[in-house]
């Protein structure tokens, strides 16, 4: 009999508390693909909010909980830019005092992986029968661009969704002002940032905005919606799921 | 500990002037460094930011092999080197160097590390003119105003601006047009240059294996500042340190292209000491003042010294968001943007500025293009840790601690997390935040498989698929691999 | 990089500075190319030999010979150009590299708001890598290297670039082929 390939999904607190159709849509187009889906129900965060507040024991804990949950995953898919490099590559900094830990996280690593590129580099398709009618805008998050590099693979997937526009915005690379705490922190530098952010979208006209970073996507929301603009915010997840 | 000047961060956001000078220089400077770093124009220039770093790390790790090395070539090309633990003993070695020679005019080149030390005011104070001659500086030293950039350091003036502070300090009619306003600053700081004592700069480089000092510059009043008057005092930080002439060839490539796109600066000067036999012209004199003031308490942390590695070319301010909303005037010191985000706390105590190390949103934006690969964003994060450990010693911020233990905890206890989010949907279904997580619990119930934490059971899956989902999109078709 | 294009490519970055470059082939042909820029302007010339050469030195208008720093300095603050050899120049940037000596003054392509200098041709390199490597102890010879990229330049008035702040706001080079 076949061998049925298994991810496991790692969703995030984010997109587990506040945007679980992202995590469903993620769900949906990885089954389609015919993998076999599972969600440890022990997992809770990959503990960088604490690691950005300056709490790096407080993110241990979390981060040694996480390895913990997935050690035995073959996969682990995540639509998140920044919780993915969290845990690729912040890992063994946080653990670097603790070997086993460290020797975990490294072996573990190589197993998590960013949904777009799980999708391009493991699961190796571009097209995964999606169609989305409208114009559209990415903007790449800081972390997966910056961190896992990540700028081309999202394009790739959406230049092959079916009806959808992609219009690249000028300001696509610049940081959207959310940085976790720091939206809380320095609310005005934080808004001052998004403004930029929605200036440069409106110049696109398009109808939504896409990324593969929920928190990113909150951010630009938030703006969106005081100034009344009849922009969405979408993850690169529910485009993909569309039909 | 203070908070953060944010009603001057609003005043600066909201001003839209501003915003537009800060935003278009910044995007000038981008895009300069953008298209000089070009894989067809540079196509070394990731090699070139790791030599540069080597390069700088093994220095900045042997600083007292080289610091000696230059010394004796400074003074082996007939020049004298003065070692300042603190800016007061710049000062006080300039002012008692100016009385013996009878000095009462000093021009000065653009330099941060003479900012850092507050040397024109205490210069000043002792009735010794001192003249800045880099125009944006000389502008800034007529208002009174610290730079706004490190690369261009009047970039929230406008020429109107520029107009009036000619026309009430230089005695002038207020004119506007840009190109007049230089002649005129040209006019009266040729006059300072030709009739100074003393010509103090700081320097770029200093390069060991020749008791060197490198100046980069445009307009050719550092030139000027060492080649006229009879005394050149450069002040540098002691981590200015390359090993060797040659390493000219790394950083010279990396410097003026991630500072404003050029390849080579209009001038560039290599000086060693004062004049030799048979020079025509150039200082008799020449003192090179090595400047600690904090800088060694940086080397001691083998983490974060990478701060010392550097060159001062502004890029990471250009490229921060942050930067580029609050502009530099808001920052706490003389180095605003990233660099100053990082070396503040190091120079002046982590309590003193608590909150600088997190008005950032992390995007990493000014590590991609430091040419000297300092990791600043994880320096940042490590500074933020220093911030929380402090506050607990004080017994500050315990609120904020707490509440991470708790979430830490909660975190930790994924029973219990889950059952919380669920109850908070069923006391306030209203609330859209927590709502969705109840419905979300049976969502990942429904696909989640009876696999999770137990062994692979293979051979099992394609049964056990179609069973627990017979409605479901997928369920009931035969397994497959890859793409459908 | 052919060393045979570094003349062409020489001038091409220098003009795309706002400088300008002349090719000659033979010394005694630069007089003849620098009619219009030199007639009616005071110029200080320095002592390099290479200037004798190219006749510059025996021009009406051309004061050089100086060996006192505040004669240079008084002649220097008169002139409308200074005319200076330089020691190497660099194709890849139009830099003109000069070391200060007592064939060469610094004040001389500093002071004067117009800068020309004479290339020979054989000192021509491609970019700073092989000026390090050819000088790679510049300090062993003078107290002085400049390099020079173009006319001096500022944009600190609201980024708008302007030429001549301090330093010579015309740069001309003349490339002697021969040389």
């Amino acid at each position: 009999m076949k061998f049925v390939p298994r991810v496991s999904l790692f969703v995030t607190c984010l997109i587990d508390q506040m945007f679980p159709q992202v995590g469903i849509a993620m769900a949906e187009v990885l089954e389609r693909l015919g993998y076999q889906v599972d969600f440890p129900e022990a997992q809770t965060c990959c503990g960088q909010p604490a690691m950005n507040s300056g709490y790096p024991e407080e993110a241990r804990k979390v981060a040694c909980h996480f390895l913990e949950v997935f050690r035995d995953a073959e996969y682990v898919v995540v639509p998140s830019g920044s919780c993915t490099s969290m845990i690729t590559h912040h890992f063994a900094e946080i653990f670097e005092h603790d070997s086993k830990r460290c020797e975990q996280s490294l072996s573990l690593a190589p197993r998590v992986w960013e949904f777009s590129r799980f999708l391009l580099d493991v699961a190796c398709v571009d097209d995964v029968g999606a169609r989305f009618d409208g114009v559209i805008t990415y903007h790449d998050s800081c972390h997966a661009l910056r961190e896992l590099r990540i700028k081309d693979g999202p394009r790739r997937l959406l230049a092959k969704v079916q009806g959808l526009t992609l219009r690249e915005m000028e300001a696509a690379e610049e940081c959207c002002g959310f940085g976790g705490t720091f939206s809380v922190k320095f609310p005005e530098v934080s808004g001052g940032m998004a403004l930029t952010k929605i200036d440069s979208i409106r110049k696109t006209d398009a109808s939504a905005v896409v990324s593969i970073d929920s928190s990113c996507l909150m951010q630009l929301a938030g703006v969106i919606q005081r100034a009344g603009l009849p922009i969405r915010t979408m993850h690169l997840a529910e485009i993909l799921a569309s039909r | 500990m203070p908070d953060a000047p944010t009603q001057a961060f609003q005043q600066t956001i909201a001003d839209s002037r501003l915003q537009l000078a800060i935003y278009s220089a910044t995007r000038r400077l981008i895009d300069h460094r953008a298209s000089a770093v070009a894989q067809d124009r540079l196509p070394d220039y990731q090699n070139l930011r790791d030599h540069a770093n080597r390069i700088k790390k093994h220095t900045i790790e042997h600083l007292d092999y080289y610091l000696e090395q230059l010394e004796s070539n400074v003074v082996a090309h007939g020049g004298q080197v003065v070692f300042c633990r603190t800016g007061d003993e710049v000062a006080d070695f300039v002012l008692s160097l100016a009385k013996e020679r009878g000095a009462s005019l000093i021009v000065k080149s653009k330099s941060m590390t003479t900012e850092e030390v507050h040397f024109n005011e205490a210069i000043e104070r002792h009735h010794i003119e001192t003249v800045e001659t880099d125009l944006g500086e000389y502008i800034l030293q007529l208002a009174h105003q610290r730079p706004y950039h490190i690369v261009a350091p009047a970039l929230h003036l406008t020429r109107y601006d520029v107009g009036e502070l000619f026309s009430k300090t230089l005695g002038v009619p207020n004119e506007t047009v840009p190109e007049n306003q230089t002649k005129i600053a040209r006019a009266a700081l040729r006059e300072k240059f030709l009739h100074a004592d003393i010509g103090v700069t700081g320097a770029n480089f200093l390069v060991a294996d020749s008791g060197a000092v490198v100046l980069v510059e445009n307009e050719g009043n550092a030139r000027l500042t060492t080649s006229a008057p009879k005394i050149h005092i450069a002040v540098a930080g002691i981590e200015k340190l390359i090993p060797r002439a040659q390493d000219l060839a790394v950083f010279l490539n990396l410097l003026g292209r991630s500072a404003t796109g050029q390849p080579l600066t209009v001038y560039t000067s290599f000086l060693s000491g004062p004049r030799r036999e048979g020079e025509i012209d150039g200082p008799d004199e020449f003192y090179l003042v090595l400047l600690d003031n904090g800088r060694t308490k940086l080397l001691r942390d083998p983490e974060k010294r990478q701060s010392l590695y550097c060159i001062r070319c502004g890029a990471c301010l250009n490229h921060c968001p942050v930067y580029r909303k609050i502009g530099g005037h808001n920052y706490p010191w003389v180095y605003s943007g990233p660099i100053g985000a990082i070396i503040t706390p190091q120079f002046h105590g982590i309590t003193r500025d608590a909150w600088l190390p997190f008005a950032s949103s992390l995007c990493g934006a000014c590590a991609e293009v430091c040419p000297v690969k300092i990791e600043i964003p994880k320096l940042l994060l490590k500074l933020r840790s220093e911030v929380t450990s402090a506050k607990q010693r004080e017994g500050l911020g315990g609120l904020e601690r707490l509440g991470f233990r708790a979430w830490a905890w909660l975190m930790t206890h994924p029973r219990i997390y889950r059952s919380l989010a669920s109850l908070g949907s069923k006391l306030s279904p209203s609330l859209p935040k927590i709502g969705p997580a109840s419905a979300n619990c049976r969502a990942w119930h429904q696909k989640a498989s009876t696999n999770c934490g137990k062994k692979d059971r293979r051979d099992d899956i394609a049964r056990t698929n179609s069973r627990r989902y017979p409605n479901r999109i997928g369920a009931g078709r035969s397994p497959q691999t890859g793409p459908s | 990089m052919d060393r045979n294009l570094y003349t062409q490519l020489f001038g091409q970055n220098l003009e795309k500075l706002a400088g300008k470059s002349f090719v000659v082939q033979t010394p005694d042909q630069v007089a003849g190319c620098l009619v219009d820029l030199l007639s009616g302007k005071r110029a200080v010339a320095s002592n390099a030999p290479f200037l004798d050469d190219c006749g510059l030195t025996r021009l009406p208008e051309v004061r050089t010979g100086f060996r006192d720093r505040e004669e240079l300095r008084q002649a220097c603050i008169a002139a409308d150009i200074g005319i200076t050899s330089a020691d190497y120049a660099l194709a890849e940037t139009g830099t003109m590299v000069m070391l200060s000596s007592p064939q060469e003054a610094r004040l001389i392509s500093l002071l004067p708001p117009i800068h020309l200098a004479l290339i020979p041709r054989s000192r021509l390199l491609a970019n700073l890598d092989e000026l390090l490597a050819t000088i790679p102890k510049p300090a062993g010879q003078t107290s002085s290297m400049v390099l020079i990229t173009g006319p001096s330049r500022t944009a600190d008035i609201e980024q708008i670039l302007i030429r001549g702040v301090h330093g010579p706001g015309e740069v001309y080079a003349v490339i002697v082929e021969n040389a």
